[in-house]
């Protein structure tokens, strides 16, 4: 099943290194070694390799975090760690497309991963609030939002940025933004 | 303190930029104020949020640069688990297939409907079940061949081997049918005691089926007077008659009528009568209750249901006339007075069962 590449795999402890170092290539790596094995999950059963993609960046996105997190054992592979992932996520979204047969064509082992799916699952459905909030804010607060709150910018260099005349006018228009965005955040069920 | 304030304190608050003595006054509002609590937990959790969402895009982008690079095509090509043509040639036209077959199917139907194919069965059908008939016909006529075979094939299905046969004289002289005894080697016959003598064939009349026999037993003695007498006149319609004969090892006893004053397709032989008559009591008598001898049973199997015939007295004496020796008949019948059951009882003794050995 496992085809040639001009990277070699990456062993484990590799991996979790090179995640916890935000190596890029180590993550590039990651993700080419071990995206065939889940194509083929997803196409031989009933999925397309967009379907695969979506999967299977979603799987590497939960492993990142768990190394990130620092609360990754490396009780077992990490190839089975992400087929397990992977086949649990299809299997949710086969079963909500009603396209579930009952039976999945495996290629691998695999063991229950369902905490960590879940945990994944609820972290995604905060991202889709902030994500459709952040759009619906608008500009500049978005701007406004992203510089203070995740760039760390200053207040006087967000004032400078967006040619306010004083610190408190900006400062009262942050404000102001992150009100909406709360208030947007939050209203959404 | 305003709202605005407020929320630039708890910032200052969470991100560690407020003196010492700023935040124990901060901490000492905190815990006075619960609601303030709440806010500086739900901006610490929105802000976690903001950030790991914009991290999660980040690293969602890179993952994507990553993902471009795959040759994505090539790889399901290869990975995908190609089923066999003929399934592959299903899921792709399937429909297509299962609309040639509907029609092919129903082409089919029409064309054997059309040209008769469904009523060609039934007429199959029928001539298979003449087959079985005619089979079964065959078959019959073959049990019939192998059963006449055993008795002798002879066209009479009266027991060639046994009839009846009856006295006319005292001194051993009997009458029973020529064909009970046509076949003859010796002839042996039994009365009613079960006890046998020999007989020897006096004359014998084919035309009127009538053979005289004589017991020649030296074991034999008188028979006694004969208590019966013969009929010379011809009986009429619908009279009582009754036979008594052998058709089995016992004697058997039957009556019935007269029904014809003749016999098959006008045969002035015999008459006909509706006496059951089985193989064996050929040879026997046929009396009126009056106790006269009216014929000579005639036990042929005709086609016909209960219809039996026995041939005329008349002929047996122009047949007793024939003989070299001069035949007295009895003139005295001591049976006319009786029952049934008494006129039997004295029958008995002078009905004999023939035993015929073949040839």
């Amino acid at each position: 099943m496992n085809k040639e590449y001009k990277d070699p795999i990456p062993t484990d402890s590799e991996v979790i290194l090179g995640i916890l170092n935000n190596s890029e290539s180590v993550l590039k790596r990651l993700y080419t070694a071990y995206f065939p094995m889940v194509l083929q999950l997803i196409i031989n059963n009933n999925g397309t390799p967009d379907d695969a993609k979506d999967i299977y960046q979603e799987a590497i996105i939960i492993l990142y975090n768990k190394i990130k997190a620092g609360d990754f054992e490396l009780s077992s592979k990490l190839k089975t760690f992400l087929y397990s992932v992977c086949r649990r996520l299809w299997l949710k979204r086969l079963n909500q497309m009603s396209r579930y047969g009952g039976d999945v064509r495996d290629f691998h082992d695999h063991f229950q991963v369902d905490e960590d799916v879940d945990k994944q699952n609820d972290m995604n459905i905060q991202f889709g609030k902030m994500e459709s909030a952040l759009q619906l804010l608008g500009e500049p607060c978005k701007t406004i939002m992203e510089d203070f709150y995740i760039h760390n910018l200053s207040m006087q260099d967000i004032c400078e940025r967006f040619g306010y005349t004083n610190a408190d006018n900006a400062k009262t228009q942050k404000y102001k933004c992150l009100q909406r965005l709360k208030k947007l955040f939050f209203q959404q069920k | 303190m305003t709202e605005q304030k407020l929320q630039e304190e708890i910032e200052r608050y969470l991100s560690g930029e407020m003196t010492a003595q700023e935040r124990k006054q901060f901490e000492a509002l905190r815990k006075e104020d619960a609601s303030l609590n709440d806010k500086i937990a739900e901006h610490q959790l929105f802000t976690q949020v903001l950030k790991q969402y914009n991290t999660r895009m980040a690293l969602e982008t890179r993952l994507n640069a990553i993902h471009d690079e795959i040759d994505v095509h090539t790889l399901a090509e290869s990975l995908m688990i190609h089923p066999s043509w003929v399934v592959r040639l299903w899921r792709n036209h399937h429909s297509k297939i299962s609309v040639a077959a509907s029609i092919a199917i129903f082409g089919v139907l029409s064309v054997m409907f059309l040209t008769g194919y469904f009523s060609n069965q039934d007429s199959k059908y029928i001539q298979l079940k003449r087959d079985v008939a005619n089979l079964n016909t065959k078959t019959t006529l073959l049990n019939q061949k192998v059963a006449q075979s055993a008795k002798g094939g002879n066209r009479y299905v009266a027991d060639r081997y046994r009839g009846t046969g009856f006295a006319v004289t005292s001194n051993g002289i009997l009458v029973t049918n020529y064909h009970v005894i046509s076949e003859y080697d010796s002839v042996y016959v039994q009365n009613a005691a079960g006890k046998s003598f020999k007989a020897k064939v006096l004359f014998t009349e084919p035309q009127s089926d009538i053979a005289i026999l004589k017991i020649v037993d030296t074991a034999f003695k008188s028979l006694g007077p004969i208590p019966y007498t013969f009929k010379k006149t011809a009986s009429d319609l619908a009279e009582s008659v009754y036979t008594y004969g052998y058709p089995q090892d016992q004697p058997v006893y039957n009556d019935g009528k007269i029904t014809s004053a003749n016999g098959l397709n006008g045969d002035s032989l015999e008459y006909q009568v509706s006496v059951p008559i089985n193989p064996g009591n050929s040879g026997g008598p046929l009396m009126d209750n009056k106790g006269n001898v009216i014929g000579i049973v005639q036990a042929k199997q005709t086609q016909m249901e209960g219809v039996h015939f026995a041939v005329k007295t008349s002929y047996l004496l122009s047949a007793l006339d024939s003989l070299d020796q001069k035949v007295t008949l009895n003139t005295k019948n001591t049976m006319s007075n009786l029952n049934s059951q008494q006129q039997v009882k004295k029958l008995k003794n002078y009905v004999f069962m023939v035993k015929v050995y073949e040839k």
